[in-house]
């Protein structure tokens, strides 16, 4: 016998046609899966009567994956075949490993290409590979509590995730058997959950701690629409990072100087998790730990030893804060409300000092685990279409401004960070060289000038332009990003119609240094920025310059120069190779005056032949059959 | 002529309707569509037309328009959990046969 949901009036489905869907909480340390039931958006338990489970993945020997607490369990017992936090590596190359705990914590396969690999038992497994055990999961509960299968889900991720952690969340969901109706930014599925659109203009600032990453993204509501303002963050910073900085404070009490394997480490981070989350409701709290010789040592830790401990990660938060607001161009006063999500803005220093730096004592009255997957189910709800009229249009942003590679390593910006998705911009670029018939497309993503300083995103070929001379040729580059922050970048040659286009599908082997690093990066080195560009774009000119008069000199400069003139350009040529290959954007600047100045008469004498030729041309068409056209 | 509730789904229909902050009352009805003839609607209640017959269980009003009656009169209404999945069924005498979930049913 089936069992019934309440429906909106007019909105009741026929049998069997019922649309369920759910918002899925994809965290880094715990997962959670909701669903609108009659009206009401609510987390489903699983058969352990579990409304959020770990997001930790236990592979066994037989290939089977246990999921959730069973698998935390086998932490201790069996570090390297217990996969935790894997959303940190996500989306990420080899090459990233260096900068996470994970190449202490796990072993790896280093040589299965450029995605890393966690070495298990049971094989070789991705951070996709976790996630996806994780999703299917979280499906099997919503099957078993809606009673049925389910036609899609919303799955959060951090504001902060970039196109390639994107793709590598819907590559998870896909494998899963999910189907995601769209990947919606966790603070803006924390605003929908609070109901904050009713709010007509309130300016609201999401502060969102979890276990492994922070956001801070400031949201407007305008004719209950979302609007979001700007966003910030860090993708490295969470409770996580609480628990490591108590567990190495604990370690050194009980005079522990070096940690003799994982599992001792990993005991270690679950006393002090203990330790944290008792100090969140007491003002001190004692704690014991086990030694190698098989005594133990039992301490105790206040309150206010434990806050100075997370003051430096804290304030990273805080920082955030103030360029989030410097992006969307307010004052701390103008926010109307701060809203606390994941649990550890449970830390009562984490609420004293928001509320303290907003000036307003900060929301928590949803639970702030649960707040980020009731929303993503409220979005669900209105994707497949159960509700009369889906008036919620939500506004997202791109978090960090996308380019191309241009000449001289520097970065063209083609969308800039914080617009507003989805977003098509086209912009127009040209050959360089005469003759050129290929343009090497180079898409990268940040915020700093010089391409080196971004992340790789892709890269292309637009093959087959018409051989012009340089700067003829018009090719037009489409950036588009669809709603789900993924990218799609197509080149376009105007006159032959050549076309060359690239999804931007995870690159996951190529990456600079973290994402909030790029945005401080480009904050801290704006100026040097700012002078390598000057000096990159100087040089990019005297290459063309010295291209350009080569080129002439070679064609013709014996025609009209003789060897003393041709001396004087050729030193200034070559004073300016020199300056060129320097570090002075004045000295090149001035060592090409130098040459356009040098060149002058010979360049007035290029000219002249050649409007002689054409005037010759156009008086006696026959001449030109003849010979080249010198006399009058 | 009567449609009845029990007190757990009058307690759930209350608590959904506090939290979507609207509406008269749950509104139960049958649509001649499904598998097997017929198909139960359920939904809530904004308002309550001329000629609906209204029943009233705890506070909780229950709207049925007097097409639906026909097939629904004598039902009681309960909240049960089956494993994970909790919902509303119908217990109504009137039907003969239903199809294998129960979505749809004859009489």
């Amino acid at each position: 016998m089936a069992l019934f949901q309440i429906a909106e009036p007019g909105q009741a489905q026929a049998p069997h046609q019922r649309r369920l869907a759910v918002g899925i909480d994809l965290g880094t340390t715990n997962s959670l899966v909701a669903s609108v039931l009659s009206g009401s958006a609510k987390v489903l338990a699983n058969e352990q009567a579990e409304t959020s489970i770990p997001s930790v993945v236990h592979y066994q020997e037989d290939g089977a994956a246990l999921v959730g607490t069973a698998a935390q369990a086998m932490a201790v017992a069996d570090p390297y075949n217990t996969i935790a936090s894997a959303k940190r590596l996500m989306g990420k190359g080899a090459s990233d490993l260096a900068d996470t705990l994970f190449a202490d914590r796990y072993q790896f396969d280093t040589d299965s290409g450029s995605i890393p690999a966690f070495k298990t038992q049971a094989g070789n497994k991705t951070a996709v590979d976790v996630s996806t055990a994780i999703l299917q999961s979280l499906k099997n509960t919503a099957e078993l509590s809606l009673g049925g299968e389910l036609v899609g889900a919303v799955i959060t991720v951090p504001a902060y995730f970039d196109d390639a952690q994107r793709q590598a969340t819907k590559d998870a969901a896909t494998v899963a058997g999910l189907h995601v109706l769209r990947l919606l930014n966790e603070p803006t599925a924390a605003a929908l959950a609070y109901g904050l659109d009713a709010k007509e203009d309130a300016c609201v600032a999401i502060f969102d701690l979890g276990g492994g990453t922070f956001d801070i993204s400031l949201l407007k509501m305008q004719r209950g629409l979302f609007e979001v303002m700007a966003t910030a963050g860090d993708t490295a910073l969470g409770g996580d990072d609480f628990d490591h900085a108590l567990a190495a404070f604990l370690a050194k009490q009980a005079g522990i100087s070096e940690l003799s394997d994982a599992s001792q480490q990993r005991n270690l981070l679950n006393i002090a998790r203990e330790v944290k989350e008792q100090l969140s409701n007491q003002s001190s709290c004692d704690f014991e730990i086990p030694l190698a010789d098989g005594a133990s040592f039992t301490g105790s830790i206040d309150r206010e030893q434990f806050n100075k401990l997370i003051e430096p990660l804290f304030k990273r938060s805080l920082k955030s804060c103030r360029q989030a607001l410097r992006d969307a161009n307010i004052e701390k006063t103008n926010v109307d409300a701060v809203v606390m999500v994941g649990g550890s803005t449970r830390v009562p220093l984490v609420r004293d000092r928001v509320s303290e730096f907003f000036g307003k004592t900060v929301l928590t009255d949803i639970n702030p685990d649960e707040v980020v997957a009731v929303g993503a189910a409220l979005q669900a709800d209105i994707l497949a279409g159960n509700k009369p009229d889906s008036e919620l249009l939500l506004l997202d942003v791109i978090p960090l401004s996308l380019g191309l590679e241009t000449m001289g390593g520097l970065a063209e910006k083609v969308i800039p960070r914080n617009t507003t998705i989805p977003i098509a911009r086209a912009q127009e670029f040209t050959t360089y060289k005469d003759g050129q018939t290929a343009l090497a497309l180079h898409v990268v993503q940040g915020e700093r000038e010089l391409v080196s300083d971004c992340r790789s995103l892709a890269r292309f070929e637009l093959r087959d332009i018409p051989p012009r001379v340089a700067g003829a040729v018009r090719i037009q580059v489409i950036f588009q990003v669809d709603a789900d922050g993924l990218l799609t970048v197509s080149a376009i040659e105007k006159e032959s119609g050549v076309v060359a286009s690239v999804d931007v599908k995870p690159s996951y082997g190529l990456s600079d240094s973290e994402i909030e690093q790029m945005l401080t990066a480009s904050m801290e080195h704006a100026s040097d920025d700012m002078h390598a560009r000057a000096l990159q774009e100087q040089k990019v000119e005297s290459d063309r310059v010295i291209e350009a008069i080569t080129s002439a000199l070679r064609s013709d400069g014996d025609e009209h120069l003789d060897g003393d003139e041709r001396a004087v350009i050729d030193s200034a040529i070559s004073d300016l190779q020199n300056a060129r290959d320097g570090d002075s954007t004045d000295v090149i600047k001035s060592a090409i005056a130098k040459v356009e100045k040098v060149s002058n008469t010979y360049v007035e004498r290029r000219m002249n032949a050649t409007v002689r030729k054409m005037m010759a041309g156009k008086q006696l068409a026959d001449v030109e059959a003849d010979g080249p056209a010198d006399t009058e | 002529m009567a449609i009845t509730l029990t007190d757990k789904a009058a307690e759930h229909v209350k608590g959904f309707l506090d939290k979507r902050g609207q509406g008269v009352g749950l509104r139960l009805a049958v649509r001649t569509t499904g598998c097997s003839g017929m198909a139960y609607v359920i939904e809530f209640a904004d308002e309550v037309a001329a000629n609906d017959e209204v029943f009233e269980h705890n506070d909780v009003k229950v709207v049925v328009d007097p097409k639906s009656l026909v097939y629904l009169d004598g039902t009681e209404l309960d909240f049960t959990k089956e494993g994970l999945n909790e919902g509303f069924k119908f217990n109504n005498p009137n039907v003969k046969d239903e199809c294998g979930c129960g979505e749809s049913f004859n009489i």
